[in-house]
């Protein structure tokens, strides 16, 4: 699915990845934590394909192919999808038109026809059901005056409407309450198959109570540290991130 | 002999037979004077080098052409004029009075021009001097119409000067909604120059969609003059999509109390075209409200110009003014000036005016490309999203269509909505 090999990236002139290494197989979770500034965010950037971040050395292959000079849209129509941290708010579009076109442009990509409004809206209820975000949510200008839940379970329901194949879940935890939380989660579980893939991005191990991983990597300096199975997460929960700091673990 | 007395050589004085004193007072104007500079304040911006030295011919009269135009609206009422000469007018309902200024009687032909400043408007002169055809329109009195009125410019011609003249008078209780669409097709070389005039009486509401998309090396400058008597309501969006010179003018002037004013302006310029959009609104009367939005979006070398001023006049009480106008600049070599003036001589009045000059979002962009959509498809998006709210005051379906069709076809725009 994913293979990410000795990969440096820099913004501006400042060098952020410095050499990390993860592969990722398909119907796997991989959990990715590490302290603010361990370069968790750039990782989800440069995967997705971010043009302010320049990839210095290193691959990534997915599907097989090396991506690492491909528009960040090739990669959205190839089925990586990635769940902002951020969320942008673009007044005046509105959320399902969006959505439709995005869809549309993935299809085509693949010579497939368009959807119907037909199927289309049929999916935009059932997929909007799965993380209970309001129908009218969906037609609304692209998080707009949502709250940071909401425009969260837009993201959830962005991935749900596009069925990536590859789901990237920047710091979806954050700023939300544990029942939001738990709706996310399962929006995400109800997606997993055994084809696809998941990494998510967190500071905390809660999230990881309801998407349970597969492997739990410790990034820090621009490197994976430390793998493990889901009980890494819970030592580093309960350790913090300090004892990482002092040992020294070579990257996998 | 400078170069407008060089320019206006060749004209023939109007053969419509409109007041004396008009025509004597345009002659000497331009006796007097030539082309603005842009040492003149109001033409900074546009430079009139390349008309100026137009060899130009009246246009002949083309009444008689068979030749149909594109319409936007089979229901509307249309009126199709071709090369500056009223071609065909269809049929009118009750209420409603149309015909072409060579068919108006002295009596009626002794309003035209009666609000029209001709100090120091060389281009008022010149039309006023040489209108060559025109349109009477007539809103009688508690007629609100259901059908729009379409008056369809066709410019076929080359190395023309074709000065029109538009009245328009809403009478009394009237209801009209007016769509001026103006295209040209093969023409190069010509000036267009439409000078409109309205008066909107008490309680009476009038609503101009001009829509521009101009082909060719053409000029176009063009002027509405409207007089607002009390409690009436006026609205204008000037739509450009399309011309490689094109300044528009519009004076409002606010004679009567609880008058509200719109003016909407949306453009979309590429490649070398040009845009100068002034408007003035001289408020005389207490207890009116004006509003005035204009947004452009500029591509390649294109430029714009907005300059909008609003006039309280002393007395003018409880007045709410605002005005707004914002640009998106998409390339490095794109232009604009923009100048919103505000001139309060009252003191108990509600007043703003912003200007905002940018790119557009880039954030957005990147976050629309990531759900699969193409850089210039998210750039289509991020710009309608910007420049729609102006289109949500056209009131004309059949003209909103018109527009998103040509921007689809110029632009690549596919309109989400």
């Amino acid at each position: 699915m994913l293979s990410i090999k000795n990969l440096h990236a820099k913004i501006e002139d400042k060098e952020i990845l410095k050499g990390l290494n993860l592969e990722v197989k398909p119907g796997e979770v991989h959990a990715i934590m590490g302290p603010n500034g361990s370069g968790k965010s750039t990782l989800s950037s440069v995967i997705a394909g971010h043009e302010d971040y320049e990839i210095t050395e290193g691959e990534i292959i997915y599907q097989g192919k090396l991506i690492n000079e491909e528009a960040v849209e090739d990669r959205a129509r190839e089925g990586i999808f990635l769940a902002f941290q951020y969320p942008i708010e673009i007044p005046g579009v509105s959320n399902i038109n969006f959505l439709r076109a995005a869809l549309n442009e993935i299809r085509q990509s693949k010579g497939e026809k368009d959807i119907s409004a037909k199927e289309f809206m049929q999916r935009v209820r059932d997929k909007s059901k799965l993380v209970d975000l309001d129908q009218s949510l969906a037609s609304r200008s692209v998080n707009e005056g949502f709250s940071g839940g909401e425009k969260k379970r837009n993201e959830i329901f962005q991935m749900a409407m596009l069925e990536p194949t590859l789901a990237i879940l920047d710091e979806t935890d954050s700023g939300l309450d544990i029942d939001a939380l738990k709706v996310v989660a399962k929006g995400v579980n109800a997606l997993k198959t055994k084809d696809n893939s998941t990494i998510v991005i967190t500071h905390y191990q809660r999230l990881l109570d309801y998407i349970v991983p597969d492997f739990v990597h410790v990034l820090f300096d621009g490197k994976i540290v430390k793998s493990g199975d889901k009980s890494l997460a819970l030592e580093l929960e309960e350790k913090g991130y300090d004892w990482i700091k002092e040992i020294n673990v070579p990257s996998l | 002999m400078n170069k407008l007395q060089n320019f206006r050589k060749n004209f023939n004085p109007t053969s419509i037979p409109l007041r004396k004193e008009m025509l004597t007072l345009s002659e000497e104007i331009l006796k007097k004077n030539d082309f603005p500079t842009t040492k003149n304040e109001k033409w900074k911006y546009t430079r009139l080098g390349k008309l100026s030295r137009l060899s130009l011919e009246k246009s002949k009269d083309t009444s008689t052409i068979k030749k149909s135009s594109e319409k936007i609206s089979e229901e509307a009422i249309t009126i199709e004029i071709i090369n500056g000469f009223v071609n065909t007018i269809s049929d009118l309902p009750k209420g409603l009075i149309i015909k072409s200024l060579k068919d108006c009687s002295k009596k009626e032909l002794a309003f035209l021009g009666e609000n029209i400043h001709l100090e120091n408007e060389v281009f008022h002169c010149l039309n006023s001097l040489y209108i060559q055809d025109g349109i009477y329109i007539e809103i009688e009195k508690d007629t609100k119409l259901k059908e729009e009125i379409h008056i369809v410019y066709n410019n076929l011609s080359i190395n023309t000067f074709n000065p029109t003249r538009l009245y328009i008078n809403s009478k009394s209780f009237s209801e009209a909604n007016i769509v001026e669409l103006f295209k040209s097709d093969g023409a190069e070389n010509s000036f267009v120059n439409p000078v409109n005039e309205a008066v909107i009486h008490e309680n009476a509401k009038l609503s101009i969609t001009k829509i521009q998309n101009e082909e060719g090396n053409n000029f176009h400058i063009g002027s509405d003059t409207i007089y607002q008597k009390k409690d009436s309501f006026f609205k204008c969006n000037t739509i450009t999509l399309k011309g490689q010179f094109i300044r528009n003018n519009i004076y409002v002037n606010i004679n009567g109390t609880n008058c509200e004013t719109h003016l909407n302006g949306a453009y979309l310029m590429d490649g070398k075209q040009h845009v100068d959009n002034q408007t003035k609104i001289d408020h005389f009367t207490p207890n009116c409200e004006s509003h005035e939005l204009y947004k452009g979006i500029l591509d390649e070398k294109a430029t714009a110009i907005f300059n909008g001023k609003v006039i309280v006049h002393p007395d003018a009480q409880k007045i709410n003014a605002f005005q707004s106008n914002a640009n998106v600049l998409i390339s490095d070599d794109a232009n604009v000036n923009s100048k919103p003036e505000l001139e309060i001589y009252a003191d108990d009045v509600k007043c703003s005016h912003g200007s905002t000059t940018g790119q557009l979002d880039e954030n957005a962009i990147y976050y629309l490309r990531s759900r699969g959509i193409s850089k210039r498809k998210a750039q289509a998006i991020v710009s309608q999203a910007f420049i729609k709210d102006v289109f949500s005051h056209i009131d004309s379906e059949s003209s909103l269509s018109y527009i998103f069709k040509t921007l689809e076809k110029q632009h690549n725009w596919e309109f989400l909505d």
